[in-house]
């Protein structure tokens, strides 16, 4: 492909995959709630309830905007694309295969973390605008929970940067492909256990995923910084927070679950379906992420900042200068 | 690669664009019917008290000076990572000055107890 083609079908193709990832794992929360709750979950549109989140979309579509008096009314309609914009951005730099990737960013690594970092801006400004003591609560906890855990979540993958040697994701990928002596496969997870754990704590709440999920506490906040957003406004919010889900997990699969590829299957035969395979991984991620929602109950906040400052910056810090350490009396010339 | 950066701007575009049109497109296939009993702000019916731009509880702006401190610096350590392989045993010690400054700082916040939650 070249000239204008080039550069509209990928992005065509994210939209795509980013509507398509909404109806899916909209339809997989429930279900997998459903069942962790010892209930059936959606069941009655189409087969096994599977049109139940088209039907959804297609009652958003047709919804009232509602916009309350009184609200910043700018930053209120600006806020949902603040929200998106970034979530759609996010996949630019994804791998799904060695040749399957919309750009090869050398920086993709830090390219996703600074797209993403962008979220709490979108979430302050709808719970800012919405004259809404419930949201501006929901919106200030999203963006301090947010921004704390960002720091450990970017000092979770250096050691991986610093033994591969680049930001690129494909780089990552090619790193963990193989094994060592012919019987442990050589992802990170099993190398940088301590990083993998640093990355998932910081990862759940980055999502604001239960255990962490006080911005959004329905018990306490209606639906924290999106409650006076409605209609498409909300489908969009919405869109970008599973979207954001996938391409977190895509992360965690593409650093510490060597991306496409499979341990103790020939090449050969993982090559042509080596996106499937990514998918796969995320989605089984995606899983996992429900299924701490449907177990975990919720934390207070006193101990969430605690957590992340006291103890995940610290502990960060430490398992990156004991990495450095390791790696250089294993190998003092350099790894590369 | 200048394809790539293209790319990313038409994904900036893209995420503008996208909302505005199914924006539209809502607006455009629904009902507006607005009444100023719809247009209350949310309070589970009871009449809102006060101004809703409130002063904030002061501890999550000394969280964001924190953050803006130890983010930076996380930013710095990326390059440090990315030529680490390729660099003498040395480039060890100078990371070690840079971030033992900074927890430093991050005991002395703790002491001054910017970190607890009140």
């Amino acid at each position: 492909m070249t000239g204008p083609l080039a550069i509209i079908v990928p992005v065509l193709a994210a939209i795509g995959l980013m509507l398509l990832n909404g109806v899916v794992l909209i339809y997989m929360l429930r279900k997998v709630l459903g069942h962790l709750h010892l209930r059936i979950g959606p069941a009655h549109v189409g087969p096994k309830g599977m049109l139940q989140t088209v039907a959804d979309v297609l009652k958003l579509l047709s919804k009232e905007d509602v916009r309350p008096a009184g609200v910043d009314r700018w930053l209120y309609v600006l806020a949902p694309i603040f929200v998106f914009a970034p979530s759609l951005m996010a996949y630019a730099a994804i791998p799904f295969s060695e040749t399957l990737r919309i750009t090869r960013l050398e920086t993709g690594l830090l390219y996703t973390f600074a797209v993403l970092s962008l979220v709490p801006l979108g979430m302050i400004m709808a719970g800012w605008a919405s004259a809404n003591k419930w949201s501006l609560i929901g919106a200030m906890r999203a963006a301090a929970q947010q921004i704390a855990y960002e720091v450990p979540l970017l000092l979770s993958v250096l050691p991986v940067v610093m033994i591969v040697g680049s930001l690129d994701l494909a780089d990552i990928v090619a790193f963990q492909t193989g094994m060592w002596w012919g019987l442990v496969p050589r992802w990170f997870i099993l190398l940088l256990l301590p990083s993998f754990v640093l990355f998932l704590i910081a990862a759940l709440c980055e999502l604001n995923q239960t255990p962490f999920d006080m911005s959004e506490a329905e018990s306490e906040l209606v639906a924290g910084f999106a409650t006076e957003y409605s209609s498409m406004r909300f489908g969009l919010i919405f869109l970008a927070e599973f979207s954001n889900s996938f391409v977190m997990s895509a992360l965690a699969v593409t650093v510490f679950f060597g991306g496409w590829t499979l341990p103790f299957v020939p090449e050969s035969l993982t090559a042509p379906i080596a996106p499937i395979i990514f998918v796969a991984k995320t989605y089984i991620g995606i899983f996992f992420l429900m299924w701490v929602r449907g177990t975990l109950p919720r934390v207070r906040i006193d101990q969430l900042m605690n957590l992340g400052w006291k103890w995940l910056i610290p502990a960060g810090l430490a398992w990156l200068m004991i990495v450095g350490f390791v790696v250089k009396l294993a190998a003092p010339g350099g790894v590369v | 690669m200048t394809t790539d950066y293209l790319i990313l701007g038409a994904f900036v575009i893209a995420g503008i664009v996208f909302p505005v049109v199914t924006v539209t497109v809502s607006n455009i296939l629904s009902h507006q019917k607005p009444l100023p009993e719809k247009s209350r702000i949310y309070e589970c019916g009871v009449e809102p008290i006060g101004p809703p731009w409130v002063q904030f509880r002061i501890g999550y702006y000394i969280y964001a000076l924190m953050f803006v401190v130890f983010d930076i610096e996380t930013v710095f350590l990326y390059p440090w990572a990315l030529v680490f392989g390729r660099l003498g045993p040395f480039i060890l010690v100078e990371m070690a000055v840079f971030v033992g400054i900074l927890v430093l700082g991050l005991l002395y916040a703790w002491k001054e107890g910017a970190l607890e939650w009140r």
